[in-house]
């Protein structure tokens, strides 16, 4: 926790209500975005309870499992659930665009819009991730057949959970953690993971402080949880006398469930509507991007007969994401804070980044001690905030991106002044006089960081089948399902239905 | 227990400890009020309720349910498929008696436990002992442990088996629940090395690893993970020497200080404030009484959590912390450094709003 976001947290308490901990939106918010509240049975291994599913906020669907113990229902609500996932999703598979690559020499083409999903918070993440485990391999003849858009629904699902952990994508979002990136309440974040309490702060109804409207929302009976988990009182007075019967009363069910579902749905769009008044960081369009990028190469996968995403990743697969995950996460910071000085603040507060104005500017400053001549020009910083920088730091500027700012000296003026000498590369054309404007001049206030934009290689992994033995060797040949574990999970789950 | 615990009780009687909550004080070892309570046996769920702070910690129907079905099906036809898993997982010979040592009423504790010694100290008697009747030292206090285990002994060795309904997918489970489980584990290891250390024999014979039996993937076939506990042991033996010792506590109370749940719920809150809590935001889903401290501790900095806390330079309400980033309030010597930086916060948050 940073000493910004405490400070923030602390002035939340204060105020009684929730504090901005960022100026701008920080991720991408679809015009038709897909919210899904799924219920999971309690004690259950991932079992669907319901789902309340749709784009539109005044049509939401809901789909029950009447007997969630029994594999017959639950495939008959995954094929359900798959009749409204799988349409949204490929509904963007339509109109593409060209995208140069290799410098320009080629294209390659991506979807113009991408599928975007929301949850109420991490467990509905988790919640999609397992039932895309439970999903994805099922086959689709055989004793045990399932109609083919199950599988097809459990990629799908675990494509999104997928993404859910590369820092910056917005193909799969949580409502709590979304908000909590914005605003910081007056409670605790164990508090926060609770949706109704953490709108409670954000926006509390008139007449009442976050914390009444928090503590309001905490009453299983006039907020219901965001599930998956289910409130124990619900399921022991309401849905078990339900569902103790053999054949449960389908209708009544469905009136409990979407009592049950209906509030989190409301305020997952009011979630939405909050965000969406955000004005967008800068950078996020280009994340978006990415997030299509990712999207339009499964939309191909799945095309050419890819197989389904493998239980658990052999080594170098999962070296690799993991680099990837590293890169994201890291990239994805920075770009935060270069969008967002609020978050850029942070990185001040500790000295990694200091806004000074310019006292000296030499745009013309040439270098030609090398081979050719180069246009280095040298400015001068002088900062009140405290500088962590050393000599021969490289430093950009959020304002100037392409251009490298090398540390030349850093001195201390007095006891709160501090003057930093830098030499200027790149971002200034290709002339040896610099284009107007790409250099700072004297008088200007600027931002310089350690933070960097800078592209990151992707890492070198040896083939699969190149595994070295530290790594347990090359993988052996995935087996194809086994029937037989499919018949156990069968057993298992009527032998829970006898007990 | 001594007489001024069962004077703090009053005529309810004691509620028992569990591996639960000996877990759970050992989660906060500095919170006095829940070591007193606990130690004294009070009804915690009923003193919130009857001070108006519920607490919310009622289990549903369904996960009882397969939680006992899990047991049964493991437990059936002499313990045939907990058998099973127990020798393909630890690769031992788990052929043997079974011996139940059943559930019973709070005057028989003793008898039970003299049982479960018997069975203990005969080394090598059954392989499978259920419920046994464990004792550990609590804050001063000698406190009946209600195991829900069994006690898989082999080749003059005793491991802990823990069974447990969540499941494990692909080789994963959920990370809460099985370092939660570990730490109960953890517990009733501990316990057992004591009791044979009483009866004069080497502790070490209770293995540090102990089965988790779980449900694997999304079916009820029963998954044995060895989990080695080594790391909670010796957190939970430290922090059960730092426990302070009850008794010493209780007795420093004043005469007035009761938690009988037939008095007036103003009486009991103002007996509540003889005895100090310390609330952190994780105790809420750990204590019943939490939703009280946490109102208590409205205001101030732990009630945002240990970051929070930490990050506003660890002092004690929000007020100060607040006061020290305007500069309206002077810091000590100590605080100088943290004053600084929050004052630096406040102007750039300041600057930027």
């Amino acid at each position: 926790m940073s000493t910004l976001t405490a400070l923030a947290r602390a002035q939340a308490v204060v105020a009684g209500r929730a504090q901005p901990v960022a100026t701008v939106r920080h991720l991408h918010v679809h015009a038709r975005p897909l919210v899904l509240v799924p219920l999971a049975m309690a004690g259950e291994a991932n079992a669907p309870l319901a789902v309340l599913a749709g784009t539109d906020r005044s049509a939401p669907r809901l789909l029950i499992v009447a007997q969630p113990r029994n594999r017959d229902h639950r495939f008959a609500f995954a094929a359900e659930l798959a009749d409204v996932l799988v349409p949204y999703v490929d509904s963007f598979a339509g109109a593409t665009e060209a995208v140069a690559v290799d410098r320009g020499r080629d294209v390659r083409h991506r979807f113009t819009d991408a599928p975007q999903l929301w949850v109420p918070n991490t467990g509905g993440v988790d919640f999609l991730r397992l039932f895309g485990r439970s999903t994805r391999f099922r086959s689709i003849d055989g004793e045990y057949a399932v109609p083919p858009s199950v599988p097809l629904l459990g990629r799908w699902l675990t494509f999104f959970a997928n993404a859910a952990e590369m820092a910056g994508s917005s193909l799969l979002l949580n409502a709590v953690q979304a908000l909590g990136l914005h605003w910081a309440t007056g409670q605790s974040s164990a508090e926060d993971a609770q949706l109704a309490a953490l709108l409670g702060w954000i926006c509390p109804p008139p007449g009442r402080t976050g914390a009444q409207a928090a503590l309001a929302a905490e009453d299983p009976a006039l907020s219901p949880p965001a599930g998956p988990a289910t409130d124990p009182a619900f399921d022991n007075h309401v849905l078990a006398p339900l569902m103790s019967t053999a054949d449960p009363d389908v209708a009544a069910l469905t009136g409990v469930l979407r009592a049950q579902l209906l509030p989190t749905w409301e305020l997952m769009w009011r979630c939405l509507d909050l965000l969406g008044e955000l004005p967008p960081g800068a950078r996020v369009a280009g994340r978006w991007d990415s997030d299509r990028d990712t999207y339009s190469g499964f939309v191909q996968h799945l095309a050419d007969g890819g197989p389904p995403q493998p239980r658990r990743d052999g080594a170098v697969a999962a070296a690799a994401r993991l680099h990837r995950l590293e890169n994201a996460a890291t990239r994805y910071a920075v770009q935060r804070a270069f969008d967002d000085p609020l978050v850029m603040a942070e990185y001040r507060l500790t000295g990694a980044a200091f806004v000074g104005d310019v006292t000296l500017a030499k745009a013309d400053r040439v270098d030609d001690s090398g081979k050719r001549p180069v246009l280095r020009p040298r400015i001068m910083v002088v900062t009140t905030e405290p500088v962590r920088v050393e000599q021969g730091a490289a430093l950009t500027s959020p304002r100037r991106p392409s251009q490298k700012a090398l540390v030349i000296s850093v001195t201390a003026v007095d006891e709160h002044k501090t003057e930093v000498l830098l030499e200027l590369s790149g971002g200034m054309g290709r002339r040896l006089v610099a284009e107007p404007g790409s250099v700072p001049e004297v008088g200007e206030r600027l931002l310089l960081t350690t933070l960097s934009e800078a592209y990151r290689p992707g890492g070198a992994f040896p083939d699969p089948d190149q595994t070295p033995w530290t790594h347990g060797g090359p993988p052996v040949v995935q087996q194809p399902v086994a029937v037989g574990s499919e018949q156990a999970e069968q057993q298992g789950s009527e032998q829970a239905d006898q007990q | 227990m001594t007489a001024g615990l069962d004077r703090l009780r009053g005529g309810t009687p004691a509620k028992r400890h569990n591996a639960r909550t000996i877990a759970a004080l050992t989660g906060n070892p500095g919170c006095t009020r829940r070591a007193v309570l606990d130690a004294a046996g009070v009804d915690k769920p009923k003193l919130s309720q009857q001070i108006g702070f519920p607490g919310k910690f009622g289990q549903s129907r369904f996960a009882l349910a397969r939680g006992n079905g899990f047991e049964a099906m493991l437990k059936a036809d002499d313990c045939a498929l907990l058998r099973s898993v127990l020798a393909e997982c630890l690769r031992l010979d788990a052929s043997g008696a079974y011996d139940d040592l059943g559930e019973d009423a709070d005057d028989t504790l003793a008898a039970r436990h003299g049982r479960t010694r018997t069975l203990l100290a005969a080394a090598a008697g059954a392989a499978l002992i259920d419920h046994p009747l464990l004792t550990l030292d609590v804050a001063g206090q000698r406190v009946f442990l209600e195991p829900d285990l069994i006690a898989f002994q082999a080749e003059g060795r005793l491991h802990v088996v823990e069974i447990k309904s969540f499941a494990i997918v692909d080789g994963q489970a959920d990370s809460a629940k099985v370092s939660a489980a570990a730490v109960q584990a953890a517990v009733y290891v501990l316990a057992l090395r004591r009791l044979l250390e009483d009866l004069g024999h080497d502790p070490a014979l209770v293995s540090h690893d102990v089965v988790l039996v779980c449900t694997e993937n999304f079916s009820l076939q029963p998954a044995a993970v060895v989990l080695d506990v080594r790391k909670q042991l010796s957190t939970l033996k430290r922090q059960l020497t730092r426990l302070t010792s009850v008794s010493s506590l209780a007795a420093a109370l004043p005469e007035s200080v009761s938690f009988d749940l037939a008095l007036p719920p103003a009486d009991l809150i103002a007996a509540l404030g003889h005895v100090e809590a310390r609330y952190a935001p994780e105790c809420l889903s750990a204590c019943e009484l939490a939703v009280y401290c946490r109102h208590e501790a409205a205001g101030s900095t732990a009630a945002l959590g240990r970051p929070v806390r930490e990050a506003l330079g660890g002092v004690d309400t929000v007020a100060e912390a607040l006061a020290l980033a305007a500069g309206t309030a002077t810091p000590a010597a100590e605080q100088a450094e943290a004053a600084a930086l929050l004052q630096a916060a406040a102007r750039l948050r300041a600057e930027l709003l």
